[in-house]
């Protein structure tokens, strides 16, 4: 009869870790799916300005990224504390935008050239000056569809503090 | 002999591995903004004889480098840009031709005539923060925004932003080509003229 005898121990059964991997896997891809690696590593400050009426950029492959920030304090020794110009991973001037689309259109397949857009990815402290000559040279090199990439939020974040 | 099973595979480390590979994912991604504002430039091209503009078409805004605004020779607070763009663009202030029948302004003979003509001109100096040039970037287009959605909604029962996002809705089950139409209509009726001043 002793079979039925339920053992009597004071101790709290230890709570079942089992499925732990399975909620951490579950963080794990939701994170790999709601995030995109970064390509370019960026050496300015880039704080971008807020627009409420914001369209999505669609087709990622057809963007090129221009990014226009002062340098960040690492190399404020060497740049200076003035709006810079950023392609790809190093500094550029104005004179290399040229460049830079050219070298863009050229990896990209000729039907798509025309579909090409410009995202300018601008820190909201830059001045005016240096945007108003990358449009120029934009408007010469006939790369003419741009998107001034924004946050979604209120304009009046953009004050200048 | 009884028959000896395989002994079981410990599966404690596998939610240091998953945890590992986490915080992997977690410090070397960055969520990246992918909206923005929309913009065309012009193209660059020898106009022999620019066409003539008549000046109460014409709606002038200036940022100077102290982020102040001048519009139409006055100046302007930032929040009441975009009521004056929408009752400047919706005047139709136009008489026979260039007539405007579904304009709501007020029909002043001394701003635009119709939304077909109407330009917006910004200007904006050197030293101008490009903070603010997006803030009335986005004010500009807000006006456009809430014309087209007024008139949308007045035609159609529904915005304009909803039209788009419905036409760019693969599970939507309405006429596209008929949706395409409409759209492009109110984009006729309401063309965004925003000429930048180099």
């Amino acid at each position: 009869m002793s079979k039925f005898n339920k053992k009597k121990s004071g101790e709290l059964p230890a709570i079942s870790t089992a499925s732990l991997p399975d909620i951490v896997f579950m963080l794990l891809f939701f994170f790999m799916v709601a995030t995109v690696m970064r390509d370019n590593s960026l050496k300015i400050k880039n704080e971008l300005p807020s627009a409420d009426q914001v369209e999505k950029l669609d087709k990622k492959d057809l963007v090129m990224y221009i990014y226009v920030g002062q340098p960040s304090e690492r190399f404020e020794a060497q740049f200076g504390k003035e709006a810079r110009i950023q392609l790809n991973d190093k500094f550029a001037d104005v004179s290399e935008v040229k460049a830079f689309i050219a070298a863009e259109r050229a990896s990209k397949r000729e039907e798509l050239v025309p579909y090409l857009t410009t995202a300018l990815k601008v820190d909201k402290d830059a001045n005016m000056g240096i945007v108003g000559d990358i449009k120029q040279v934009l408007r010469e090199e006939n790369a003419l569809k741009i998107n001034y990439t924004t946050r979604n939020g209120d304009i009046s974040q953009n004050e200048k503090r | 002999m009884a028959k000896r099973s395989a002994p079981e595979v410990n599966a404690g480390s596998m939610a240091d591995i998953a945890f590992l590979l986490l915080i992997f994912f977690l410090v070397t991604t960055t969520i990246e903004t992918d909206t923005g504002l929309n913009r065309k430039l012009p193209p660059i091209e020898d106009v022999t004889d620019p066409p003539v503009i008549k000046q109460k078409n014409i709606f002038t805004v200036l940022i100077n480098k102290n982020d102040q605004l001048l519009v139409e020779d006055d100046i302007m607070d930032l929040k009441d840009l975009r009521q004056a763009a929408v009752e400047f663009l919706d005047n139709g202030g136009g008489v026979g031709e260039v007539a405007c029948d579904y304009c709501n302004g007020k029909k002043d003979p001394k701003s635009s005539d119709n939304p077909d003509k109407a330009i917006i001109s910004l200007k904006n100096e050197r030293e101008t923060t490009y903070g603010t040039y997006i803030s009335v970037q986005n004010e500009l287009v807000a006006a456009y925004n809430e014309l087209r959605n007024k008139r949308a909604l007045k035609l159609h029962g529904k915005t304009f932003i909803e039209l788009q996002a419905d036409y760019d809705d693969v599970n939507y089950r309405g006429n596209k080509t008929k949706l395409k139409e409409q759209i492009e209509k109110i984009k006729l009726e309401y063309p965004q003229k925003l000429s930048e001043v180099q």
